[in-house]
C-alpha cells in the first residue's frame, strides 16, 4: 500500500532544523523527514483490532511541528520510528470489529490507551481520563502516544491502518467525510474548553484562530458560561469564522493587550526590552498557537489568579507572570473518555460532545472548506497546511483513496 | 495703526498663498475667484503691562477693588488657565505669571497667608514642573510649588471635589473643593479666542467629569453655533447656567487678559504677512525655511516649530465680576479677530498647523488635527458658517504625526477601537464614553502621569460634531489615506484632486473661501 512515512528520528530533525531555515519549504523540501513509500499494510493481530481504509486524514499543527523539527525532544520517547502520520482519521472498517460490521465509517480517538495496548487499565484509564494514560509505551504495541505516531498501527496518511475498537466512534448517518474529519479536533477543543474551568460570565481570551483556536472558541461558547470571548486572529478570514463560531470580538495580535486592558479596566506595564503586560485582565486565556509570543500574550493578559490553558504545543516562554500573578497553568492534551460535567450533565465523552458540535450549522459550513490532497502531492499539501491561516483554509487533509 | 481683516479675491496676479500643514506649510495656487480671508493685523499692545494689571485690579468692573477683598485669615485661591493657552506658548514672562505676582503682592500687603494656586486644567493633562514654572514665573514657582501650594487640579481626586448643586436643567456642578470653599477665588485667564473665559473659566477649568459631561457631549456641541459666540452656543449656555450657581456660592474675582495676533517670531515673520506684500527679505527667509524643512528630519521639524514662543502684546486686561468682565474681553477679542465675510461659499479651505490646544510640547495626532480643523477653525464664525450647508471642507494636514503615548494614551484606543466601529459622535458617545471616562488605567495616568483624561478624545470628536452635521464632504489634502478613512474622511494629494473629488457635492465650479489661519481670525459671515 501507499503511505507517507516519517522516517528520520526527531533528534536528527532537530539538528536539521538548526542548520536549515525556518522557511515553510523545510517541511516539504529535501530535508523533510517524510517520504512516500509502498509498504506492507499494518496488522495488529490482537482481539479488538481491525483493519481500516483511510478515507480522509487531516494535517494537524502537531504533525507540522514534528516534521519541521520544532517539537520538543520530550516526545522522542513516546513515538516509534518509522511511522505513518495521521491522527485525525475518517476511515471505514475492512473487517468486522466486535459490534461493528465491516464497511462501518468511523472516526478515531487516536490516543493508544491501556485498552488498545492490551494491558490492565492504569489509574487514569480506569477513571476515564484516557488522554493521560500512563502506559503509552508498553503492551502489544511499539511506543506511540497516538495513532499517527506509532510504528505498529499505521496512520491516516496511508491507504490502510489498524485501530482498536476502543478508539472507534461511528460517524452518524448522512455526514460527509469532511464533517466527520472535524470530530477529532473538535473533541480536543471540547476537552480544552472544559479544562479551562470557565465560570459563568468569565472573560476569556483565545490566542490564535487556526483550527485549534476556532474550535476552542466554539466549544467555549457552546459548553461553558463564558461571557466575553476575545479571539486573537491574524487574518481577515479568521475574523469572520471566529465571530461565526461564538467570539464576542476579534482582535489582531498587535492590539490584543490594549483591547483586553481597556475592556477589563486593567493597568498596563511596560518592562524594559520586552513586551508589555497587564495587572488585571481576562479570567481565562487559552493559548491556541503555542508560540512564545502567543503564550506570553496569554500570560500577560490574564488577571492574577486566573487560568492559562496550553492548547497548542507550547514553546519556551517567560513564565514570570505565572509565578508573580499566581496563575494556574493548565495543559490540555487530546481528549478524554469521561469529560468533566457540562451544564449539569456529567460523564459524556469528548467525542460525544464533539459530535453535537460537528452537527452545528457553522461547522457543517466549515467542513465544506476542507481541502484534500492525494498522497503523492504531499509537498503541496504540507505547504498549504503551513500557510492555512493566511490562505483562509481551516483544515487541509489527505485523501489516500485518490492516490492509486 | 493696525489694519483690519481683509478678504482678497484671487485673480491672475495673486501670488501663491501660504497654507499650513502640520510641521510645515505649502504655497498653494488657488483657483481664480477664491476668497482668501486674512486675519486683522495685530492690535497695538498696552504700553505698560504692569501698570495695566495694577489698574485692572484696583479698578475692577462691578466689583470692589481687589485690595478691598483681601483680609488677614482669609482663604485665597488663585486659579489660572493651563498650557492649552495661548497658542503658541508665550515668551517669558507669561502674562498669567505677571498677574498672579500682582495679586500675590496685594494679598501679602493685606496679610493673607492661606494661598493656593491651582492650574485649571480640568481633564487636560497635568503640566510638568517646568511648564508650570513657565506660566507662573520663577518667583511664584519657587515660593509655592515645593510646598505643594501650586498644583494641577485633579478632577479625579474625590476628596478634593465639592458638589455645589444642580442647575434647573439638572446639570451637576462639581468643582475643586479648595476653590469652592475659598473666601475669594481669583481666576487668571488668557483669552486668545472668543470661546475662552467668562463662566467657562471656573465652571469648566476646575470642574470634574460629572460636571463636564452635561455640556461636553455630541448633542450640546452640535447646537453650539458657534463656540465663538457664547450667546448662540449651547455649551456656553450650560456653562453660564452653572456659572451663575457658582457665583452664588463662591466669590469669584475674574481677571481676563486679551492678546494681539503676534504669534510668529521674527524668523517666521513672513507667515504673519500677506504674501503679495512680502519683501525681498521675506521671500528669502521663506525660501530658507522651506529648504530647511524639506531637508530636516521629522524630529528636527517638530523641534523647530514646537520651540516657537510668541511675543504677544497684551491688548487689554479687565477684572471684576465674571460676566461684566467677559463683555469687555469679547469686545477686544472681536476687534482683534473679526473679519467681515459676505455670504457663505460652497467650499471652505483651511490649513491645519502643527499646534492645537491639546498638543503643546506634544504631537498632533489625526484626532487632534480633525478637532483643530473641524472644531476650532470651522467654528470660528459668527452668524453662519463660512461654508454653506452641505458644502465641502478641504483641510491640509499629513494626519500622520502619531500618538504620543505619554500624553494621549486613550486616543490610541479611541482611534483603533471606537472610530473603527463608528465615526458618528452621538453613537460613539452613547456606546463608549462611560467606559473611557471610568477606565481606571486612564484615570491613573491622568492623575499620576501626564495623560489627558480617558474621555478627552471623545470631547475632541464631539467638538467636530457641528461641522460633521453641517458639511457634506471633508477632504484632507496631503493626508494619510488610512487615517482619513478611519475618521470617515477622504484624502487627496493636491487641491485640484480635492476639488475634483468634491465636485459631486459642490459642482465643478464651486465658490471657495480660504481662511488664512493662523493667526486666528473670526469670520463674521453676513
Ligand atoms: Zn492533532
Ligand atoms: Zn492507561
Amino acid at each position: 500500500m501507499l503511505a507517507l512515512e516519517m522516517f528520520r528520528s526527531l533528534p536528527r530533525t532537530v539538528a536539521g532544523k538548526a542548520m536549515g531555515s525556518r522557511m515553510p519549504g523545510i517541511l516539504s523540501g529535501f530535508a523533510a523527514p517524510l517520504r512516500l513509500m509502498t509498504i506492507d499494510p499494518p496488522v495488529v493481530d490482537r482481539p479488538g483490532w481491525a483493519r481500516l481504509r483511510s478515507r480522509l486524514s487531516g494535517i494537524c499543527g502537531s504533525d507540522l511541528g514534528a516534521l519541521s523539527g520544532s517539537t520538543s525532544l520530550y516526545f522522542s520517547a513516546v513515538v516509534s520510528l518509522p511511522f505513518v502520520p495521521g491522527h485525525e482519521v475518517v476511515a471505514e472498517l475492512l473487517d468486522d470489529c466486535e459490534d461493528l460490521p465491516a464497511g462501518t465509517r468511523v472516526v478515531l480517538d487516536p490516543v493508544l490507551t491501556c485498552a488498545a495496548r492490551g494491558v490492565e487499565a492504569c489509574e487514569n484509564c480506569s477513571a476515564g481520563r484516557t488522554n493521560v494514560c500512563s502506559r503509552i509505551t508498553v503492551g502489544d504495541l511499539a511506543p506511540g502516544l497516538q495513532t499517527g505516531f506509532c510504528r505498529d498501527t499505521g496512520g491516516g496518511w496511508g491507504q490502510q491502518l489498524t485501530a482498536h475498537r476502543s478508539q472507534m466512534h461511528v460517524v452518524p448517518e448522512g455526514w460527509s467525510d469532511e464533517q466527520a474529519l472535524l470530530m477529532e479536533p473538535l473533541s480536543c477543543a471540547v476537552h480544552t474548553a472544559l479544562r479551562a474551568g470557565v465560570r459563568d460570565g468569565d472573560r476569556v481570551l483565545v490566542s490564535g484562530a487556526g483550527s485549534v483556536g476556532l474550535f476552542a472558541t466554539l466549544a467555549l461558547r457552546q459548553l461553558t458560561g463564558a461571557g466575553q470571548i476575545t479571539v486573537v486572529a491574524k487574518h481577515p478570514h479568521q475574523r469572520e469564522l471566529a465571530l461565526e463560531l461564538g467570539a464576542t470580538e476579534v482582535v489582531s495580535p498587535s492590539e490584543t493587550l490594549r483591547r483586553v486592558r481597556r475592556e477589563t479596566g486593567a493597568f498596563q506595564l511596560k518592562p524594559e526590552f520586552s513586551a508589555p503586560y497587564l495587572l488585571g485582565g481576562v479570567d481565562v486565556a487559552v493559548d491556541a498557537v503555542g508560540s512564545k509570543s502567543s503564550l506570553e500574550t496569554a500570560l500577560g493578559a490574564t488577571r492574577a489568579g486566573g487560568r492559562v490553558v496550553l492548547s497548542g504545543m507550547p514553546a519556551a516562554a517567560d513564565l514570570s507572570a505565572a509565578w508573580f500573578r499566581e496563575l494556574e497553568l493548565v495543559g490540555t492534551y487530546a481528549s478524554s473518555r469521561h469529560e468533566p460535567p457540562v451544564h449539569g450533565q456529567s460523564g459524556k465523552g469528548a467525542f460525544e460532545l464533539a459530535a453535537e458540535l460537528a452537527a452545528l450549522e457553522p461547522v457543517v459550513q466549515l467542513s465544506k472548506s476542507v481541502v484534500s490532497y492525494p498522497l503523492h502531492r504531499w509537498r503541496e499539501a504540507l505547504d498549504h497546511a503551513h500557510a492555512a491561516g493566511r490562505l483562509g483554509t481551516v483544515k487541509v487533509a489527505f485523501d489516500p483513496r485518490s492516490s492509486q | 495703526m493696525s489694519r483690519p481683516g481683509f478678504v482678497l479675491e484671487v485673480d491672475d496676479r495673486t501670488p501663491p498663498m501660504v497654507v499650513h500643514e502640520g510641521l510645515g506649510f505649502r504655497l498653494e495656487n488657488f483657483p481664480l475667484g477664491t476668497r482668501v480671508v486674512y486675519p486683522p493685523e495685530s492690535l497695538p499692545a498696552v504700553p505698560d503691562v504692569d501698570d495695566a494689571i495694577d489698574h485692572a485690579l484696583r479698578h475692577p468692573v462691578d466689583s470692589e477693588p481687589l485690595p478691598a477683598l483681601l483680609r488677614p485669615g482669609m482663604r485665597l485661591t488663585i486659579a489660572f488657565d493651563d498650557i492649552s493657552l495661548p497658542l503658541p506658548s508665550m515668551k517669558s514672562p507669561d502674562i498669567r505669571g505677571r498677574v498672579i505676582e500682582a495679586v500675590l503682592t496685594m494679598a501679602a500687603e493685606a496679610g493673607v497667608d492661606d494661598v493656593k494656586i491651582i492650574a485649571a486644567n480640568a481633564l487636560h493633562r497635568r503640566m510638568t514642573a517646568a511648564e508650570l514654572k513657565h506660566i507662573v514665573g520663577e518667583r511664584v514657582f519657587r515660593s509655592f510649588y515645593p510646598q505643594g501650594d501650586l498644583y494641577n487640579f485633579d478632577a479625579e481626586d474625590r476628596d478634593e471635589l465639592a458638589h455645589l448643586g444642580t442647575t434647573d436643567k439638572g446639570e451637576d456642578i462639581e468643582i475643586s473643593k479648595r476653590a469652592a470653599e475659598s473666601d475669594l477665588l481669583v481666576y487668571v485667564n488668557v483669552n486668545l479666542v472668543a470661546m475662552d473665559g467668562g463662566h467657562k473659566s471656573v465652571g469648566i477649568g476646575l470642574a470634574s467629569y460629572k460636571s463636564l459631561r452635561h455640556h461636553h457631549n455630541a448633542k450640546t456641541m452640535v447646537h453650539s453655533r458657534s463656540f465663538m459666540d457664547h450667546k448662540h452656543s449651547a455649551m456656553h449656555h450650560s456653562a453660564w447656567r452653572m456659572g451663575r450657581i457658582i457665583k452664588d456660592t463662591v466669590q469669584v474675582f475674574q481677571i481676563e487678559t486679551t492678546l494681539n495676533n503676534d504669534v510668529f517670531p521674527s524668523s517666521l515673520a513672513f507667515l504673519q504677512k500677506r504674501e503679495w506684500e512680502w519683501s525681498v527679505r521675506d521671500q528669502a527667509s521663506m525660501l530658507a525655511v522651506r529648504r530647511g524643512l524639506a531637508m530636516a528630519p521629522q524630529k528636527a521639524r517638530h523641534k523647530l516649530f514646537h520651540d516657537v514662543r510668541s511675543v504677544y502684546g497684551l491688548t487689554g486686561i479687565n477684572a471684576g465680576e465674571v460676566e461684566a468682565v467677559h463683555e469687555r474681553t469679547l469686545e477686544k477679542v472681536h476687534a482683534q479677530h473679526s473679519v467681515e465675510v459676505n455670504g457663505q461659499s460652497d467650499v471652505m479651505v483651511m490649513g491645519v498647523p502643527y499646534l492645537g490646544p491639546y498638543n503643546v510640547n506634544s504631537s498632533m495626532n489625526p484626532i487632534l488635527a480633525a478637532c483643530m480643523g473641524l472644531g476650532y477653525y470651522f467654528n470660528s464664525y459668527r452668524g453662519q458658517p463660512v461654508v454653506r450647508k452641505g458644502g465641502a471642507v478641504i483641510l491640509y494636514h499629513p494626519l500622520d504625526e502619531g500618538f504620543n503615548q505619554l500624553h494621549h494614551p486613550s486616543y490610541v484606543d479611541f482611534y483603533e477601537e471606537v472610530l473603527a466601529e463608528s465615526t458618528d459622535p452621538a453613537v460613539v458617545g452613547e456606546k463608549y464614553e462611560q467606559q473611557f471616562a471610568q477606565d481606571p488605567w486612564y484615570i491613573h495616568l491622568y492623575r499620576t502621569s501626564h495623560a489627558y483624561h480617558g474621555v478627552h478624545p471623545f470631547y475632541m470628536w464631539y467638538w467636530i460634531a457641528h461641522a460633521l452635521d453641517h458639511v457634506g464632504e471633508v477632504i484632507w489634502v496631503g493626508g494619510n489615506r488610512k487615517a482619513a478613512a478611519r475618521m470617515g474622511f477622504r484624502a487627496a494629494t493636491t487641491l485640484q484632486d480635492a476639488l475634483e473629488m468634491a465636485s459631486g457635492t459642490v459642482g465643478s465650479a464651486p465658490s471657495i473661501t480660504y481662511l488664512h489661519n493662523p493667526p486666528h481670525l473670526l469670520a463674521d459671515v453676513r
